[in-house]
């Protein structure tokens, strides 16, 4: 590889990015007024469904099927009580039952909690109370790694996979395939270039909203740093295949927003994906944006160190070759 | 002279359209090779393979008697007809970008002040008007100090100022010895640059030679211009005339200008506006490909 040819490169993607202010501004802006925006609308309250994690099959429980037919209240499977636990200390859980043992646990900080008790102790159970302790967590504490994920993701897509099919269309990389640089050595320099325009970006709003909203974070920035490398690469190799073939911007407008639009909406942006059908949430684990937020939130709110998330990294990196693969073999200048 | 670049049988198929059809030619090193044909007639495309942007059906090219690879690109300069350069990037730091792609390079400065980019180098490279822009690719395509130049249709949509300044710089770049290879539509530009032309049509060539060998195997005669109005209709069924009238103007062909003249005065034709030219590469190449409208 020509490391000369990729630095020219790298140098003029890098100026055009930075002299591009409307652009450039937007990719700050965005992610900074949504979080404040969705900061501002919850900082009066949570919501006001109760969330009820459910553990075993319900006819184990007789006597509660007053209490789970009552309305407005959402019950979801959980996979197991010791799971389920640290949801309900986070409130992200108002309760947990666990039917074969006929207990449940509540967060006795948890005004939900306690209401959702004595709904059901209103009907005939045998359930054993249990209490835990914990400080609820803020939506815009578990918002803001699904936020940064967001504009990471159309930073990724649109600012390398768009750029480099209209770079086509207007005859930019015609002129450039008449030089000696390589295919491998343009497209390293737009990956490297985006790479660290995006973490720049993505450090920078995050500083800045924490220092006013003052987010919750329980573990390692170093690791946290890794998942935003990680994943910022995988995002960006993805928008590769996009930009491998394509000479119409209108096409390649729609593929990305095809891609874009599902990863927003099932890779956990905006919602929690708990309760949504199993389908949905095995469908979720194609975008490598689920693994990014999964890896970032369970390094914000739940404290996870380096090798409890080492399997959302790794399936990134297996993303990102897949893709780059993909990608760069499929590359044509024209 | 010896050759430097060797084309034999070249096709180019696109989709079942036939756009090069057996086309070998050889290009003298030093010399200015002209390209010239009517729309889709396949001089772009042949370019284009030469240049290596796209890849031929079949037939071969070769760069000093080796298949174009590595050292044709770091020895081939070239100006595209239609190129797009990089947004918010300034004249400056373009030819610096393209500098850095290849291992022998021009000096900047020189580059700069052949092609007159002086005044606007911090300027963005979307804000120059068209002269200033060809210069700029023109400064492009010769900073890896070109041995082969690739020129394709450069002074198209210039104003004739800017055209004759650029025919200056190209001048300038044969005086070096190096090899050009030119498109063009401007027959003048052409005859006034090259030294070798090959006209195509559908694919094929048509004609190939120096342009005023070419003239002289074509022609044998000039051509009498006068207003379309001042000369009898009766004249054009005169089989010691052979007449064409177009666009207001009569042009008669004739072999012998005394006795052309002497037969207008017997027919009492007005001389006042009598022009006599000789043949043209335009007229050449409107004999060889028609006068008739191409798509």
């Amino acid at each position: 590889m020509g490391f000369r040819r990729f630095l020219a490169v790298l140098s003029a993607r890098n100026l055009e990015f930075l002299r591009d202010r409307s652009a450039l501004s937007w990719n700050i802006v965005l992610p900074v007024l949504i979080v404040f925006g969705f900061a501002f609308a919850f900082s009066t309250g949570g919501q006001t469904l109760f969330k009820v994690g459910l553990f075993g099959q319900p006819q184990q429980a007789p006597g509660i099927e007053r209490f789970l037919r009552l309305k407005h209240i959402q019950f979801i499977p959980v996979e197991s009580i010791a799971s389920a636990i640290p949801k309900v200390e986070r409130h992200q859980l108002d309760m947990l039952l666990e039917t074969a043992s006929g207990s449940y646990w509540i967060n006795d900080q948890s005004a939900n909690g306690y209401l959702l008790e004595q709904l059901l102790a209103g009907g005939e159970n045998r359930f054993h109370k249990q209490t835990v302790s914990g400080e609820a967590i803020r939506y815009v504490d578990w918002l803001i790694p699904g936020v940064l994920g967001m504009n990471i993701m159309f930073s990724a897509l649109f600012g390398v996979g768009y750029v480099i099919v209209r770079y086509r269309k207007n005859g930019v990389l015609k002129r450039l395939k008449a030089t000696p640089i390589t295919a491998f050595e343009f497209l390293s320099a737009q990956v490297a270039s985006r790479l660290w325009l995006i973490v720049a970006v993505t450090t920078l709003v995050y500083a800045g909203t924490n220092l006013l909203v003052g987010f919750r974070m329980n573990g390692s920035y170093l690791t946290l740093f890794l998942v935003l490398v990680i994943g910022t690469f995988s995002m960006i190799c993805l928008s590769l295949i996009i930009a491998a073939r394509l000479s119409s911007e209108e096409t390649a407008n729609g593929l990305l927003n095809m891609i874009s639009w599902p990863m927003m909406l099932l890779s956990g942006v905006w919602f929690s994906l708990e309760g949504s059908p199993e389908i949905i949430r095995q469908l979720a684990q194609v975008f490598p944006l689920t693994h990014m937020i999964d890896a970032a939130r369970a390094v914000m709110i739940d404290g996870a160190g380096l090798l409890d998330i080492v399997p959302h990294l790794l399936i990134l990196l297996a993303m990102s070759a897949l893709f780059m693969t993909f990608g760069a073999r499929s590359f044509k200048w024209e | 002279m010896s050759s430097i670049l060797q084309v034999d049988n070249l096709v180019k198929h696109f989709d079942g359209v036939q756009a090069v059809n057996g086309v070998s030619f050889s290009i003298e090193r030093g010399s200015c090779f002209g390209l010239l044909g009517p729309n889709g007639a396949g001089k772009t495309t042949t370019v284009e393979m030469l240049e290596g942007i796209i890849t031929p059906t079949r037939g071969e090219i070769r760069y000093k008697g080796e298949p174009t690879g590595v050292a044709f690109r770091h020895e081939a300069g070239i100006m595209f007809q239609e190129t797009a350069l990089q947004e918010f990037i300034r004249v400056g730091e373009i030819l610096e970008l393209f500098s850095r792609f290849y291992p022998h390079t021009r000096p900047i400065d020189e580059l700069i002040e052949r092609c007159a980019l002086g005044d606007f180098l911090d300027r963005d490279v979307r804000r120059l008007s068209g002269g200033q822009r060809q210069r700029l690719l023109l400064a492009i395509a010769l900073i890896n100090d070109p041995q082969i130049v690739f020129l394709d249709e450069p002074t198209t949509g210039l104003d004739p100022q800017a055209r004759r300044n650029f025919w200056q710089l190209v001048n300038d770049i044969k005086r070096e010895q190096k090899t050009l290879i030119l498109t063009t539509h401007y027959m003048e530009e052409a005859y006034e640059l090259c030294d070798e032309i090959i006209i195509m049509d559908h694919g094929k060539i048509i004609a190939q030679g120096s342009p005023r060998a070419l003239l002289k195997k074509h022609f044998d005669h000039s051509v009498i211009c006068l207003p379309a109005g001042e000369v009898p209709e009766s004249l054009d069924s005169d089989s010691r005339m052979r007449l064409h009238r177009a666009n207001g103007q009569v042009e008669i062909l004739s072999d012998n200008i005394t006795a052309s003249i002497e037969l207008l005065i017997a027919r009492q034709v007005p001389l006042t506006h009598l022009q006599i030219r000789s043949r043209t590469l335009e007229d050449l190449f409107l004999e060889l490909t028609g006068r008739e409208l191409r798509s």
